[in-house]
C-alpha cells in the first residue's frame, strides 16, 4: 500500500480498506528494512501511532523528515556530530503545517551534514546508498529521503535545496524532486545553510504528490520575513491544468553531446535520453526551442555557488559553539571551548567550505570574491529571466548520468562536465521553482530531467511537470532492488 | 593645553528601552525580569531560528534619524557582523553598515556645554541588537540572555570634541533628546548607554580642518558613565600630551585602549594591526524594506517636543525665568509634572516655584523620582486651591504639603473648617479692637513716629489666632483703626 500514490492510500484509509496503523507499522518496519540496506535514516520512531483520518488528503499517511528540519521533542542532528544529542523545544512551521494536515512522522533521514554536500556520505551516521545499486551514491544532501522514497517506506519525505540537494538525489533515485519559489515554504525551523539559497521541499514518486504535500507545507509565516502568501495557489488543481505559452526551451552549451569530446558512454546515453524525452515535449504540442546563454556566464556558476553559499554558510553556524546547545567542549576559556567543540564536531568537508567562506567575506577579498559573485549571480538570473519572457520553462538534463559509484568518489567534479553537474544551481540563485522528474535508464540505472520555471510560476511548472510524466513509463516506480511485493 | 588641540569622537550607544518586543524577537524588551525569561528562541541562537524586524524599533530609530538631522535611506536593510564571543549566541551581530546607508547618515546636534552652544557633527546612526549580558564569578561565568536582541542605537559623531567636558554635555544632550522623544528610558544606571570613545592631539597652531594635521587616533571601548567618559578623555590628553612632550608620540601605534575605573587610568589593550575583521555582509533574512514618504512624513509629524522646545516656551508663554526653566527641562518626567499642573489650572509662575522648590527638592531628599512621588499635580491642585479659597495661608500649605507627602493623605483631608483662614471682617475688628485697647503706650509710639511698631499689631493679631488670620485684611483693618485713634 505504501508503494501507491497518496490519493490511492488516501481512499483506501477512507473506504477502510486499510487504517493508519497499519500504514504506519508498515513504514516502521520498512524504515529499519531500508536502514539496513541504505543507511537512510537518523531517527526511527518506533513508538508512532497512527492517526486520523480526515478529509486531509495526507491525513493518517506517513511521512519522513530530512533531519534538519527542527522537530520539538525529537532528536534533529542535521546529521551532524555538533548536534548528535539535540532535540529541538519547537518545531519548523512546515512541519507543524504537515501535523495540522493529520500527516504521521515516522522518521528522520540521513543527510549531508547540514546540506554541505552533494554526495550522502557526509552524515555523521555514516554513508547512505542508493537503493537501485548499494555500490552508488544516492547524492545529495537529501539523500536519506530520496533512498526512502524509492524504496517504498512512504510516499514522500521532505528535503531541503541549497544548490540541488532534492532534485539530484531525486534524479538518482528515479523519483520526483521539487523545490518550489523561494519562500513559498516557510524556512523558520529549518537549520540554515546559504539562507539566500536555502528551499524547503519535498521528494515523491509522483508530480500530483508533490503538489499535494506542497500544498499543505506552504504559506505566509510571520516568522519567516522571506515568505509570502500562496493561497491562491493551488498546485494540485495545476496538475490537471492547460497552463502557460506552450513554449519550452533547453540550453546549448550544456545539453550539446559534441560540446563533451571526453563524454563516457553513460554520458553520451544520458543526453540522447533527454533528447527522447524532448521529443515527448513535441509529442504534446510544445514548441521547443534550443537557445544560447553566454558560456563564460555558465562557467561562473559553481564558483558563484561555492562563494555565495559559503559565505552565508560560515556565518548562520557560528551559533554552532557547544556553548548553548550541542556538546560542551573543552578548554581553559571560551575559545577554546568553541574551537574544540567545533573541531570534533565538523567534518572535514565543512571546515574546508568555511575557510572559503571566511576566506572570501574577508575585507581585503571580499569585493573581489563576495560582491563579484553576488553581481555574476544576478546576470546569470537575468538571462533565465530573459528566457522566461519567451518560454514558460527551461528544460534540461540532471546531472552527466545516472548515481555515481561510491568507490573514488570525490566531491569535486570532473571539470569537463561541471555545468552539467551543477547548472541547477541557477534555480537557487534566481529562486525559481525547479523539479526534476525520471524520464528513462541508463544502465539499468534511473536518469532524470528538470523543468524550471519563472518565480511563483510553480503551478505552470506542475501542468508541464504532470503532462510529460504523463508520456512516460516511471511514474510510481520503486527501487528495483528494494522492491517488496 | 593650549598648545594643543584635542579632537574626540564619540560612539554612543544607547537601547531603545520604548519598544514592547525585541528588535528581531517577539520577547519582551525587559531584561530586568528574571534572567533568561525574556528569551525567544533566535535569542539564543538556536538552529532554524529568523530574525523578524520590529517595526516599531524602526520608527523610532528613523525618529532619532531625523532629530539628529541625519538623511535616510530609501530602502531599510540589515547587515550581519561576524565574530565569537560567548554573549553573541548566534556568532553575528545584525546591524547596519555604511553601504548600503543605515538609518541615518550624516547630521549634526547642537549641545550647551557651560552656558556656550556648540555643534558636533554626526557620522552615522543606526540601529542592531543588543549582546547577552555575562557576569564572571571566581571560577565560573553566567550569561543572561534576556539581553540579546534588544534594539539599541549606535550614534557615532565626527571628532568635533575638544574636551573630556564637551563629550559629557553632549551625551547628558543626547540622554534628554531619547528620553523626550520617547526613543528611551536612556538610563545609565541600568546600562542602557555604553561609550566608545576615540581622543588624539594636535598641534593648536595647526590648521584642524586639514585631517593630515590630526594626530593618533586611540580608542577607549565600553565607557559606562558619563563621568567615565570625561575622566577617560581628560586622562587620555594628558597622557598624550606627555608622549607628546617626552618626544615619543609620534611611536604611539594606533591601538584600543580600556578605560580602568579603579585605578582612574586608560591600559593598553591591543593594536590597530590586531583589530578584528566582522566580515559584513547582508542579512539575507530580512529582505530591503522600501521607506514610503508617508511613512516618513508620519514620523516626523509625530517627533515630541524637545527639551528644548519646551524650555522656550516656558520662557516665552510663561514668562519663566532662563533659570526655572532649565531646572524644569532637564528631567522629562520633572517637565511632564510641570505642565500638568499647568493644565490642571495651578498658575504656571506659582507651579514652577513649588515643582523646581518644593516637590524637586522633597524628591531628591527621598532618593525617588517624580514619578513615584505621593503628591501628584492632583494633590499639588488641592492645595494651591485651599490658599485661593483662603481655607488655607501659604504657611499652612508648606505645612499641608510636607504632612500629606509623609502621612500619604490627601491634602484637602487637612484642610478642615477648624483651621480655616479667618477672613471674616467683623471677627478681626473686635480682636483688633480689644489688642489696641490692650496697647494704648504702643499706640502712643507709633503715632510719635515708630511705625514699624505696625508689624508689633500684626504679630499679636496672629498670635491670638494661631496664625490664622488672613494678612491682608488684618493689615487694611489695623491700619484704618490705628488712623482712627
Amino acid at each position: 500500500m505504501l508503494e501507491k500514490d497518496i490519493l490511492s492510500i488516501h481512499d483506501a484509509l477512507v473506504r477502510g480498506e486499510v487504517t493508519s496503523e497499519e500504514l504506519v507499522r508498515e513504514a516502521i518496519k520498512r524504515s529499519h528494512e531500508v536502514e539496513e540496506s541504505c543507511n537512510a535514516f537518523v531517527t526511527i520512531l518506533d513508538d508512532q501511532k497512527g492517526g486520523e483520518v480526515t478529509d486531509n488528503l495526507l491525513s493518517g499517511i506517513p511521512y519522513g523528515l530530512k533531519d534538519n528540519y527542527s522537530t520539538k521533542g525529537i532528536l534533529s542532528t542535521g546529521s551532524s556530530n555538533t548536534l548528535k544529542d539535540y532535540v529541538p523545544f519547537f518545531s519548523a512551521t512546515s512541519v507543524l503545517n504537515l501535523e495540522r494536515a493529520g500527516a504521521v512522522l515516522v522518521n528522520k533521514t540521513a543527510m549531508d551534514e547540514f546540506g554541505m554536500g552533494g554526495t550522502g556520505t557526509t552524515c555523521h551516521t555514516g554513508v547512505v546508498t542508493n537503493p537501485w545499486d548499494h555500490t552508488r551514491m544516492t547524492a545529495g544532501s537529501s539523500a536519506g529521503s530520496a533512498a526512502a522514497v524509492a524504496s517504498g517506506v512512504y510516499p514522500y519525505a521532505t528535503g531541503s535545496d541549497t544548490g540541488d540537494s532534492i532534485r539530484k538525489p531525486a534524479a538518482y533515485c528515479g523519483i520526483v524532486g521539487y523545490k518550489p519559489t523561494y519562500g513559498m515554504i516557510s524556512r523558520y525551523g529549518l537549520f540554515a545553510f546559504a539562507s539566500s539559497l536555502d528551499h524547503c521541499g519535498v521528494l515523491t514518486r509522483s508530480v500530483r504528490d508533490a503538489a499535494i504535500v506542497a500544498d499543505e507545507m506552504k504559506g505566509i509565516d510571520p516568522n519567516d520575513m522571506t515568505s509570502w502568501d500562496s493561497s491562491y495557489m493551488h498546485l494540485k488543481e495545476a496538475c490537471d491544468k492547460d497552463l502557460g505559452k506552450k513554449k519550452v526551451c533547453y540550453i546549448k552549451e550544456i545539453c550539446d553531446i559534441t560540446r563533451y569530446p571526453n563524454a563516457t558512454e553513460e554520458l553520451k546515453s544520458h543526453l540522447e535520453n533527454f533528447r527522447k524525452t524532448i521529443d515527448k515535449f513535441k509529442e504534446l504540442g510544445y514548441q521547443v526551442d534550443e537557445v544560447n546563454i553566454n558560456e563564460k556566464l555558465l562557467a561562473a556558476v559553481p564558483s558563484v555557488y561555492v562563494i555565495i553559499s559559503c559565505a552565508e554558510a560560515t556565518s548562520n553556524m557560528s551559533n554552532l559553539t557547544g556553548i548553548v546547545f550541542g556538546p560542551r567542549g573543552e578548554g581553559e576559556n571560551y575559545i577554546e571551548m568553541m574551537k574544540d567543540h567545533r573541531t570534533k564536531g565538523f567534518s572535514s568537508l565543512i571546515k574546508r567550505r568555511f575557510v572559503i567562506g571566511s576566506y572570501v567575506l574577508q575585507k581585503e577579498n571580499q569585493e573581489r570574491y563576495f560582491r563579484n559573485a553576488q553581481r555574476v549571480r544576478r546576470l546569470i538570473v537575468d538571462e533565465y529571466k530573459k528566457l522566461f519572457e519567451s518560454y514558460d520553462a527551461v528544460v534540461l538534463p540532471v546531472g552527466s548520468g545516472p548515481a555515481k559509484k561510491l568507490e573514488g568518489s570525490t566531491d569535486i567534479l570532473d571539470d569537463s562536465t561541471q555545468i552539467l553537474e551543477e547548472h541547477l544551481q541557477i534555480g537557487n540563485f534566481g529562486g525559481f521553482p525547479s523539479i526534476t522528474i525520471p524520464d528513462g535508464f541508463v544502465n539499468d540505472l534511473p536518469v532524470g530531467i528538470n523543468i524550471t520555471c519563472n518565480c511563483y510560476e510553480d503551478e505552470l511548472m506542475f501542468s508541464i511537470a504532470s503532462k510529460l510524466e504523463g508520456t512516460m513509463n516511471y511514474k510510481g516506480q520503486i527501487a528495483k532492488e528494494a522492491r517488496h511485493d | 593645553m593650549t598648545k594643543y588641540l584635542a579632537k574626540i569622537g564619540l560612539e554612543m550607544h544607547c537601547e531603545i528601552s520604548k519598544t514592547k518586543s525585541k528588535v528581531f524577537s517577539s520577547a519582551k524588551n525587559d531584561y530586568n525580569d528574571a534572567p533568561n525569561t525574556s528569551v525567544r528562541p533566535l535569542d539564543m541562537g538556536f538552529p532554524g531560528t529568523l530574525p523578524v524586524v520590529n517595526k516599531e524599533a524602526v520608527r523610532l530609530a528613523l525618529m532619532a534619524s531625523m532629530i539628529l538631522h541625519s538623511k535616510q535611506p530609501e530602502y531599510i536593510w540589515f547587515e550581519r557582523k561576524n565574530y565569537y564571543y560567548p554573549d553573541l549566541p548566534k556568532g553575528y551581530q545584525i546591524t547596519q553598515d555604511n553601504n548600503p546607508i543605515p538609518v541615518g547618515i550624516g547630521g549634526y546636534v547642537e549641545y550647551e556645554c557651560h552656558g556656550e552652544m556648540k555643534k558636533v557633527r554626526v557620522t552615522n546612526i543606526h540601529l542592531e541588537e543588543d549582546s547577552a549580558s555575562l557576569d564572571h564569578y571566581d571560577t565560573t561565568s553566567t550569561i543572561n540572555y534576556n539581553r540579546s536582541g534588544v534594539p539599541l542605537l549606535e550614534l557615532v559623531t565626527e571628532p568635533d570634541f575638544h574636551s573630556g567636558e564637551e563629550a559629557m554635555a553632549f551625551l547628558e544632550h543626547m540622554r534628554s533628546v531619547y528620553q523626550y522623544a520617547g526613543i528611551s528610558d536612556a538610563d545609565t544606571k541600568k546600562g542602557q548607554i555604553r561609550c566608545d570613545v576615540n581622543v588624539s592631539i594636535m598641534d593648536a597652531s595647526l590648521d584642524e580642518a586639514n585631517p593630515e594635521n590630526w594626530g593618533t587616533k586611540v580608542e577607549m571601548k565600553n565607557v559606562n558613565s558619563f563621568g567615565g567618559v570625561r575622566d577617560a578623555i581628560n586622562y587620555e590628553i594628558e597622557r598624550q600630551i606627555e608622549l607628546k612632550e617626552n618626544g615619543t608620540y609620534d611611536e604611539m601605534p594606533q591601538q584600543t585602549r580600556r578605560w580602568d575605573e579603579e585605578t582612574y587610568s586608560t591600559i593598553y589593550m591591543r593594536s590597530k594591526v590586531d583589530a578584528l575583521d566582522y566580515k559584513y555582509f547582508v542579512e539575507p533574512n530580512i529582505p530591503k524594506y522600501k521607506l514610503t514618504k508617508e511613512w516618513l512624513e508620519e514620523i516626523r509629524a509625530s517627533i515630541p517636543k524637545l527639551a528644548m522646545e519646551r524650555k522656550q516656551e516656558y520662557i516665552e508663554n510663561y514668562h519663566l525665568s532662563e533659570y526655572d526653566a532649565g531646572v524644569l527641562i532637564k528631567e522629562k518626567s520633572v517637565s511632564n509634572y510641570f505642565e500638568e499642573c499647568v493644565r490642571l489650572g495651578i498658575e504656571a509662575k506659582v507651579a514652577a516655584n513649588w515643582v523646581t522648590v518644593n516637590v524637586v527638592g522633597e524628591c531628591n531628599k527621598l532618593e525617588i523620582s517624580i514619578d513615584e512621588f505621593y503628591i501628584t499635580p492632583e494633590y499639588l491642585k488641592q492645595i494651591m486651591d485651599g490658599m485661593k479659597e483662603g481655607l488655607i495661608s501659604s504657611k499652612q500649605a508648606k505645612e499641608i504639603f510636607y504632612k500629606s507627602c509623609e502621612e500619604k493623605k490627601e491634602p484637602k483631608t487637612f484642610m478642615s473648617k477648624d483651621n480655616a483662614q479667618i477672613s471674616d471682617r467683623e471677627e478681626l475688628l473686635h480682636l483688633i479692637t480689644s489688642i489696641l485697647d490692650e496697647n494704648v503706650s504702643q499706640i502712643e509710639q507709633y503715632k510719635n513716629g515708630k511705625t514699624n511698631l505696625f508689624d508689633f499689631f500684626v504679630g499679636q493679631v496672629m498670635k491670638h489666632t494661631r496664625g490664622k488670620a488672613n494678612p491682608v485684611i488684618t493689615k487694611e483693618i489695623l491700619t484704618e483703626e490705628l488712623n482712627k485713634r
